[in-house]
């Protein structure tokens, strides 16, 4: 059983500051940390290894500094790494890079995927759906427990708005897990003086068979126009009560527009 | 691709227990504003349906703004699934060229619109809280497309200016549904599609509810939210809630400390929320926060920090500890209720 596990090394957004008179985000200090929805994809893999017997590749695709996080990966229990990384790819839209991780998965085994349901930094939730299409392979989105997997087969309980659906599928298979689905290990003492050690293949360019003009920022069809960040604006005065003259002020609010009833 | 044959605001329609959900009314109430805003295009709106549904769900489309309703029928539609809903709605953006095609970013939403956008090679924003034309070119169709990003302390505008459609999910619960007009004029057309040639691997064996999930914060009048100032005392935003019968909130802080269950979570990763009265507990404001929050009819504040970020949103402003102030409040509506006269 071959298992790829997709993450991304994301900014951590509660971190993050912004530069208000650009509108943009000030990146230079913020630490990077490993996706909370890829690690519970991982931890996911690991159990299923630990299972059933299984090799476990983790793929990122980003800048050379992603190394750092997969090095963290071989500490937590990867059996390999993969850095998919060239100027060409980046500022990819998530059509720009499903086209790209498509084609570099193409050359490497797997029957199972398994992705986080989406990143923090963008937040769109798109890539593993986009991925699996390009690799005309079935998705199951939103999976909170992967259930049973097998050599033909995983069942999983995918979560809803208001609803559990336990869900079945044929391998190969590409699903995107929850970060409840599972609490990421520790990496291990002895691993992480291993994972200096350990070799991380890189992809570029020049190794996959691909269209230069449907990768890349060139090659995506969404752009960004502008961004900005919001103004926050004072629209009352900030009061400082006796904490009974603070209740007696909501309470008269409250009974003044009608809600605390007869 | 040329990008002028394509033409009309279509808006994909979720079906939950036989009737179509609010975000998907939501979205109908967009495509009219977005329609009427630029009347020079002579755009349609178009509702999309899969299933054999009955009539009443698909004449509740006309009635909330779509001018035309497409109904993709066969008996085996009736469950959701990806590939067949991806293969049937990407024969049908190849036939009728729809410009503009609108997802709710519901779950389903966000399933199925990255997978139909790849079938199509066209691009997809997520989960967008804003919709304009190009402000800059009054004839021109092209969509500018408002999101938030990196956790919502930045938003970004996306265009897509070479490929048809111009896919995007719409976040819930931001968009304003139009009022039901029964004497609406609109047509239906009912096509039956074959589904005997789609291969799929996927079954959903069995659905059941989440228990827990009997209360939905998004429909809730009054919403008391705490966040990371509470710790573990929401029993005391509870009690309150109880005797006003308003629903408890907690903002990405308390959820991430355990105090209480994601599906409560406000947020630009948990719910917008637009009740009438908003109380914020010890909340301190974070833009993800204010995210699913600002929309509130009235905004009350309670926070130790004066400077707070909170209180840049709210009506009304107090200073104090929220875990003193809220007990003497639920004591004066106790009170009010048990007077004599």
């Amino acid at each position: 059983m071959n298992i790829v596990v997709l993450l991304k090394q994301v900014p951590d957004t509660t971190e993050m500051k912004i530069d208000k008179e650009r509108g943009t985000l000030i990146r230079t200090g913020v630490p990077t940390i490993t996706n909370p929805d890829d690690l519970s994809g991982l931890e996911i893999a690991l159990r299923l290894k630990e299972q059933n017997g299984a090799k476990i590749t983790c793929v990122t695709m980003g800048p050379p500094q992603a190394e750092s996080m997969l090095r963290e990966l071989y500490a937590m229990g990867a059996d390999e790494c993969i850095l998919i990384s060239d100027g060409k790819f980046g500022g990819a839209d998530t059509w720009a890079t499903s086209n790209t991780l498509s084609a570099a998965l193409s050359s490497i085994p797997f029957d199972l995927i398994i992705a986080g349901r989406q990143a923090i930094d963008g937040d769109t939730a798109q890539v593993g759906p986009q991925t699996a299409e390009k690799l005309n392979i079935p998705q199951i989105t939103y999976v909170d427990e992967v259930i049973a997997l097998t050599d033909k087969k995983i069942k999983v309980k995918k979560s809803l708005e208001s609803t559990y659906e336990i869900i079945e599928a044929d391998l190969p298979c590409l699903i995107t897990t929850l970060s409840s689905a599972a609490k990421p290990r520790y990496m291990h003492v002895k691993k992480i003086h291993e994972a200096f050690a350990k070799e991380i293949r890189l992809i570029t360019f020049n190794d996959i068979d691909i269209d230069p003009s449907i990768i890349g920022l060139k090659g995506s069809p969404t752009k960004v126009k502008k961004t900005f960040t919001k103004e926050v604006h004072k629209n009352c005065d900030v009061l400082v009560l006796e904490p009974r003259e603070s209740a007696r002020k909501i309470f008269e609010t409250l009974l003044d527009n009608n809600y605390i009833g007869k | 691709m040329n990008i002028n044959e394509y033409k009309d605001i279509y808006v994909f329609t979720e079906v939950r227990e036989e009737k179509v959900i609010d975000a998907t009314l939501e979205l109908l109430g967009e495509a009219v504003r977005l329609k009427n805003g630029r009347p020079s295009l002579d755009y349609k709106v178009v509702a999309v349906v899969l299933g054999n549904h009955e009539d009443s769900l698909l004449d509740t489309l006309g009635h909330f703004g779509a001018d035309r309703v497409i109904n993709l029928r066969h008996e085996g539609l009736k469950a959701y699934s990806t590939e067949l809903y991806t293969t049937l709605l990407n024969d049908m953006i190849e036939t009728d060229k729809p410009d503009i095609f609108l997802v709710p970013a519901t779950v389903l939403g966000r399933d199925l619109a990255p997978r139909l956008a790849a079938r199509c090679d066209t691009g997809l924003t997520a989960d967008a809280t804003r919709l304009e034309f190009d402000p800059e070119n009054p004839e021109s169709p092209l969509l500018y497309v408002t999101r938030p990003a990196f956790g919502g302390n930045i938003f970004g505008t996306i265009i897509n200016e070479t490929k048809r459609p111009q896919m995007t999910t719409l976040r819930p619960g931001v968009m304003e549904m139009s009022h039901r007009d029964t004497n609406r004029t609109f047509e239906v057309e009912k096509r039956p599609v074959s589904i005997e040639n789609i291969e799929d691997t996927v079954r959903i064996l069995e659905v059941f509810h989440r228990d827990h999930m009997a209360v939905d914060i998004t429909k809730a009048d009054i919403i008391i939210s705490g966040g990371r100032g509470i710790g573990n005392n929401f029993h005391v935003l509870r009690e309150c809630a109880d005797i006003l019968g308003a629903e408890v909130g907690g903002s990405r802080a308390a959820v991430d400390e355990g105090r209480i269950a994601k599906d409560f979570q406000v947020g630009q990763t948990g719910k917008t929320v637009k009740p009438r009265v908003y109380i914020a507990c010890g909340i301190s404001g974070a833009v993800q926060h204010l995210a699913g929050m600002e929309k509130s009819d009235y905004i009350i504040a309670i926070n130790k920090d004066p400077d707070a970020a909170i209180f840049g949103v709210a009506n009304m402003g107090l200073v104090g500890d929220a875990l003193t102030i809220l007990p003497l409040l639920t004591e004066e509506i106790k009170r009010y209720r048990e007077r004599p006269y």
